[in-house]
């Protein structure tokens, strides 16, 4: 049986007078035990489908189930089996952090669970902070609440939407440490990020969401694999051939172009040294699940602007 | 069997709710008992010799229960309607719809938590106003059943407010433009025979009349209308509005995309 298992998943709604089709026919599922990143750009899904998952959101036709529990006609085993950080930092002001827990835990009909709460707190660096209000916390202890208060029923299925975006490196590295060993106790966990050199390090397997869609889905390893295996890297203050930069990633002064072999490798330098341009810090590396990510969103964005030339042609 | 369940499941979210406003208690209880007194001090100074509704009820002594119900009516819709609307706007309601509480213990929950507001509201104000005037307890199983029913109607109404408006000026609208005006215009300072026909009929389509008339029939024993009536048409419109609220909390409306 799936931890999670989309079949068909889609769903629209209006916005400012027309249909938004914001997701497009999504399956796939995430077996137990599994660490899966679901990556797409911004606007590309992820939320929705995590709102769907979760029972905050309806899809519009399909099935979402978390354990074999459909999230619609079994919602209650649904989301006792989910643990949900949401992207957005909320809280409750009128409580302490540890009244927060207390009360979250309850809802599942828990009751007081404080030694789970307090071994929560201390994983998460939040002990010292247990009898604070909510109001009093920085940011980032704020976050380190939200996903204490996602895992204090013990669900076997944790879905983090973002949970680094804004933070700093000591409160990434407290989470993903937490994670991953709850990962390795048998939770499956649902990710998604921004941060691609988190996915490529934490998960076994990687979805991609483009306009709804899913664009890719395999194992990490096999993405990584299935791109081109070489990246040449460099720094230039001048303007790259023509036959180069339709094909190169620019960030600032740095570029990177992908190759596939040697033999690549070398007509890239022959184009830059018969164009003249001046390069420094150039080296060769592996391409990285950034690139794979780029990769695929250009490849089905060239041709989506294709399709729809010819449509309006 | 369900209900049953949906009842042991409400209880966190009812104490939650109960310790949301106890925490703020000067706000949502202390201040409506003030606010209470004061329309006694100054509505009773002006009227105590000028009017009499009852036989042998003096004006103070008229007007201390329908304060009451007044002020428990009140904060009882006060109590789940900005719970919610709060909830929404900060997005911490996402914390309550992620769980596995069914609608019926949400339902249960909020309105159980607004009825204890206005119970303790209702009851602040009668603890203080009782020694300018005791009213009398002819008949107290009325005081009990409409006090209930009240604080569950406007629990329940609040409730469909919370979940209705997007912003607090459109809840403040709801509380100022209806259920303030309902509440004043329902004999908590006069009794609707002293109107003119046409406002006396009005009156009689609103429930809030028959709430405190009920209520007040259990300390004079003695009231406009049959405490039947007043009861059925009380009964009547609490199922109605939970009906809705129950609705709404289903079908997700504004809080499930």
């Amino acid at each position: 049986m799936s931890a999670v298992s989309f079949r068909h998943v889609t769903k629209s709604f209006q916005s400012a007078g027309r249909t938004v089709q914001a997701l497009q026919g999504v399956s796939f599922d995430i077996a137990e035990g599994e660490f899966f990143g679901l990556l797409g750009p911004n606007g590309a899904g992820k939320t929705t489908l995590i709102s769907i998952l979760a029972g905050l959101s309806r899809a519009s036709s399909g099935q979402v189930a978390v354990q074999g529990h459909d999230v619609v006609s079994d919602y209650a085993a649904a989301r006792r089996a989910l643990g949900v950080v949401p992207q957005e930092l909320v809280f409750d002001p009128f409580f302490s952090v540890r009244e927060t827990l207390r009360i979250q835990s309850a809802y599942f009909g828990l009751g007081r669970k404080d030694d789970w709460i307090d071994e929560l707190l201390s994983h998460l660096g939040l002990s010292d902070k247990a009898d604070a209000n909510m109001r009093q916390l920085s940011g980032g202890m704020k976050r380190r609440v939200l996903v204490a208060q996602a895992l204090v029923h013990r669900p076997p299925v944790i879905v983090l939407d973002e949970p680094t975006a804004g933070v700093d490196v000591e409160l990434r590295q407290t989470l993903w440490q937490f994670i991953a060993r709850l990962n390795k106790q048998g939770h499956a966990v649902l990710l998604t990020t921004h941060y691609l050199e988190e996915a490529e390090a934490l998960c076994h397997r990687i979805g991609m969401l483009k306009q709804g869609q899913l664009v890719a889905l395999d194992k990490t390893s096999a993405l990584l694999a299935g791109t081109a295996s070489t990246m040449l890297r460099f720094k230039t203050d001048d303007a790259l051939p023509t036959a180069l930069a339709s094909r190169a990633r620019i960030t600032g002064r740095i570029v990177q172009v992908a190759a596939q072999d040697a033999a690549d490798v070398e007509a890239t330098l022959t184009l830059l040294r018969v164009a003249g341009t001046r390069i420094e810090d150039l080296e060769l590396g592996r391409a990285d699940l950034e690139d794979v990510f780029i990769n695929i969103m250009q490849g089905r964005s060239a041709r989506a602007d294709h399709a729809a030339t010819e449509v309006s042609a | 069997m369900s209900w049953l369940r949906d009842i042991r499941a409400c209880v966190p979210l009812f104490k939650k709710e109960v310790l949301r406003f106890w925490k703020v208690s000067f706000q949502t209880v202390a201040a409506p008992v003030l606010t209470a007194v004061l329309y006694l001090l100054i509505f009773g100074h002006v009227l105590q010799d000028h009017v009499q509704v009852f036989k042998d009820v003096g004006y103070t002594r008229f007007l201390i229960p329908g304060l009451v119900m007044m002020s428990l009516l009140q904060n009882a819709f006060a109590n789940s309607s900005s719970s919610l609307i709060q909830s929404k706007i900060t997005g911490n309601l996402v914390f309550v719809l992620l769980t596995p509480l069914s609608h019926r213990a949400w339902f249960l929950a909020y309105v159980g938590a607004s009825l204890v507001r206005g119970l303790a509201v209702g009851g602040g104000v009668m603890a203080v106003t009782i020694w300018f005037a005791p009213p009398g307890l002819a008949e107290p199983w009325w005081i009990l059943i409409f006090a209930v029913l009240g604080g569950v109607l406007l629990g329940a109404l609040g409730l469909i407010a919370g979940l209705w408006a997007d912003k607090f000026d459109q809840m403040a609208a709801f509380q100022n433009f209806i259920i303030v005006p309902m509440t004043f215009l329902s004999g908590v300072f006069y009794s609707v025979h002293s109107l003119p026909a046409f406002w006396q009929g009005l009156s009689h389509l609103n429930p809030f009349f028959y709430l405190i008339d009920g209520f007040r029939r259990g300390f004079f024993g003695v009231s406009d209308v049959s405490p039947w009536l007043s009861l059925g048409v009380v009964s009547t419109a609490a199922l109605g509005v939970a009906a809705i609220a129950l609705h709404l909390l289903r079908t997700g409306y504004k809080i499930r995309s």
